[in-house]
């Protein structure tokens, strides 16, 4: 297994399938990172030729354009519109709700026109094609509560999907109170996650845990790496960490098909 | 007769305060930065169709939407009757249509009374939630004073109607029996039943009083209103129509582009040829941003005077829900309190938009602290049932705070500098690619 940047490809005078677009946290931190390897695992057993920008990929400027600083957004956007331009990249595949709702529904306007697919949709896909399977049994007898992301969701409507692969692990799902359009933020958007909450009667994403572990699920289930730092310190502000896992979608396939 | 030149009198006093009335909030609107809508067309018709006159996103919570319904269409019907009532009023006439639309007219009648017990009840458990359930949403802090006042004056407002129809509708009911020649038969099951419990064994002459102080009490009532509407949040029976034609239909994901910034962006970069043209170079930079009413799109404004102040988007916004000051139905509020502050003082001096200053802005209505607390996760925009975007002042608010004046918060400056530098959001020793290093060497070893 080895994954290839498009430089790489370039050389070789190639093209891959798709592209998958890493993003900020998908790269630097530490457990976003177990997703992009998740992701890069279910790529590789599907056969699906794919390469990376590496060191040539910037953050998209999703933080940059919420939190007001158009400036900033525009330089990553642009920059990253040309690379993209240049390699003549068609289809791009991303982890990253936020990355995937920039890309398609922002950078458009900028000039890059690209089919983006979240990584739930590709995964769907190839289950579809019968690219990927996943194997029953590893998740038997579990409850997976599952989290809508806002990005994912209520922003691009994308509800059924997730759950679908979700319900292919033969764990039983549990839906939050809030769920699908009126799924309830987990505190990070719009540039919340790199400063600190401002002040009220308590966190935003220890309120979303709260109520997620109604069900006393084993695992919580989510689709971007944001939410899934934020899950990971409401479950440590509960003390659940023990008993409940954070995990990503892939991260799952993953562990079903114990690769 | 004299009724007669009364009516006429009130009519057309009315009708004028009530034309400057709605002059004044289409100039208010007009404040905004322009811009033009007209793209679209039939999606905006659709809307118009399904959300403000199918209420459909008021479904999503079925008990006050049911309750809303009631009022909304005995409204809606009762303005078929007030066509009457001002032909009747003018021409000195007893109820125009009765004997000439025939069984339609009995129809209606039924129609309108049947609906005015249901607003009726309506009305009666609206009033019951907002002062003695006190419903969250419709308590929140932003809803002290005038807000709440509004609301209950309204509801009043309508009880006082529905007595006015009663009054008029019995009475008249009895009066059919007594004098059919005057009072053509109109056919209403509820009036008839309300004229014998109450108002059966009156003489003529009291009956026609109280048919006349009916009459009266409702067309004063529906005046009233109208007058009332422009400095109310029920100016959304009218406004909630354009509000929804105009709302934005681009995907919910995308911010609106600063085409501004983008131009300077890219001639930084050097991907367009710097402009030449010296008054450009010399021209100041633009403020970017909204810091006033001025700044904001006159749809944000509309939106704004639109507000039912309903509190459904702060009731699901996860800033307010956790106890933080944002609320964004105080957002739109603020909005339309500037603006009116705003042309208030326009209009007594007369003075032209472009050189309004009264060293005030949006910004001595909203604080930095409600602004970034907001997470971007359109749940209040799902929310609305008028469809208002809360988010996208937000956001131009926020703009101006970081372009036009270096502010906001200071934590957010390490992550600014990190994309500057480094083209993430962290300030990291590593390559950005560093991550594939495992996995690499295992394939190579
Ligand atoms: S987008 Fe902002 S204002 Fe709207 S609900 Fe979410 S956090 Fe609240
Ligand atoms: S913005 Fe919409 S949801 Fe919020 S209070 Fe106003 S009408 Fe209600």
């Amino acid at each position: 297994m080895k994954v290839y940047t498009l430089e790489e490809y370039n050389t070789m005078s190639k093209s891959p399938e798709i592209v998958f677009w890493v993003g900020c946290a998908g790269s630097f931190d530490p457990r976003a990172q177990k997703i992009t390897k998740a992701l890069v695992k279910i790529l590789h057993h599907a056969g699906l030729e794919f390469a990376v920008l590496g060191n040539e990929e910037s953050c998209t400027g999703d933080p940059a354009r919420r939190a007001g600083n158009e400036f900033i957004f525009q330089m990553m956007a642009l920059q990253n519109i040309e690379t993209l331009n240049m390699y003549n990249v068609k289809k791009i595949v991303t982890a990253c709700p936020h990355c995937f709702n920039t890309i398609k529904n922002e950078y458009p306007e900028l000039g890059g026109n690209y089919e983006v697919l979240h990584h739930t949709t590709l995964i769907q896909k190839l289950i579809d094609e019968g690219k990927l399977t996943i194997e029953k049994g590893k998740f038997e007898g579990k409850k997976i509560a599952y989290h809508d992301s806002c990005y994912l969701g209520r922003i691009n409507n994308i509800y059924e999907t997730p759950r679908s692969i979700l319900k292919q692990l033969d764990a039983s799902l549990q839906e939050a109170k809030r769920n699908r359009e009126k799924g309830f933020c987990c505190g990070a958007g719009g540039a919340q996650v790199f400063k600190e909450e401002e002040e009220g009667s308590k966190k935003v994403n220890h309120e979303r845990v709260g109520e997620l572990l109604e069900g006393n699920p084993d695992i919580i289930a989510a689709n971007c790496p944001y939410c899934i730092l934020m899950m990971n310190d409401g479950v440590k502000s509960k003390e659940k960490e023990e008993d409940v896992m954070v995990y990503d979608i892939s991260e799952l396939i993953v562990q079903a098909n114990r690769w | 007769m004299v009724q007669r030149l009364i009516f006429i009198a009130v009519l057309a006093g009315v009708s004028f305060v009530a034309y400057k009335k709605y002059v004044r909030i289409f100039n208010i609107i007009r404040l905004g930065k322009e811009e033009e809508i007209a793209d679209r067309k039939s999606e905006r018709w659709k809307n118009v169709f399904l959300v403000a006159f199918g209420q459909k996103k008021m479904f999503k919570r079925i008990i006050p939407a049911i309750m809303h319904l009631f009022i909304y269409v005995a409204f809606l019907f009762t303005q078929i009757e007030l066509v009457e009532i001002i032909i009747d009023g003018v021409f000195g006439v007893h109820r125009f249509f009765a004997d000439k639309i025939g069984f339609l007219y009995s129809l209606i009648i039924n129609s309108i009374e049947i609906l005015s017990v249901l607003a009726f009840v309506a009305t009666v458990v609206f009033l019951w939630r907002r002062n003695l359930l006190k419903v969250p949403r419709l308590v929140k802090p932003e809803m002290k004073g005038w807000p709440t006042l509004d609301a209950n004056y309204i509801l009043i407002g309508e009880i006082i109607l529905l007595i006015g129809i009663f009054s008029m509708n019995g009475a008249d009911a009895v009066l059919q029996n007594l004098d059919p020649e005057h009072y053509p038969a109109t056919g209403g099951i509820i009036s008839a039943a309300i004229g014998e419990g109450i108002f059966s064994g009156l003489s003529i002459g009291t009956l026609q009083g109280i048919e006349r102080f009916g009459w009266w009490l409702h067309i004063l009532t529906v005046f009233g209103f109208l007058l009332y509407l422009p400095m109310s949040k029920h100016l959304h029976i009218m406004l909630a129509f354009p509000n929804v034609y105009f709302s934005r239909l681009k995907s919910r994901g995308e911010i609106s582009n600063m085409p501004e910034v983008m131009n300077e962006v890219k001639s930084m970069m050097g991907l367009i040829e710097e402009s030449t043209d010296a008054a450009d170079m010399s021209a100041e930079l633009p403020d970017f941003g909204a810091k006033d009413v001025f700044d904001l799109s006159w749809q944000n404004i509309l939106s704004a005077y639109t507000c039912t102040e309903c509190g459904r988007c702060s009731s699901v916004c996860p800033a307010n829900d956790t106890g933080k000051k944002l609320s964004p139905r105080k957002i739109m509020m603020d909005i339309r309190d500037r603006a009116e502050e705003v042309y208030t003082k326009i209009e007594s001096e007369n003075i032209d938009k472009k050189d309004y200053d009264d060293g005030k802005s949006l910004f001595d209505y909203i604080s930095e602290e409600e602004l970034f607390a907001c997470t971007t996760c359109n749940a209040c925009i799902e929310a609305c049932p008028v469809l208002i975007n809360p988010l996208e002042p937000i956001l131009e608010l926020r703009r101006y705070k970081l372009l036009t004046e270096a502010k906001g918060p200071e934590e957010w400056l390490p992550m600014f500098t990190a994309l500057e530098n480094g083209g993430s959001v962290w300030q990291m020793p590593d390559q950005r690619f560093d991550w594939a290093n495992s996995i690499n060497q295992e394939s190579t070893s």
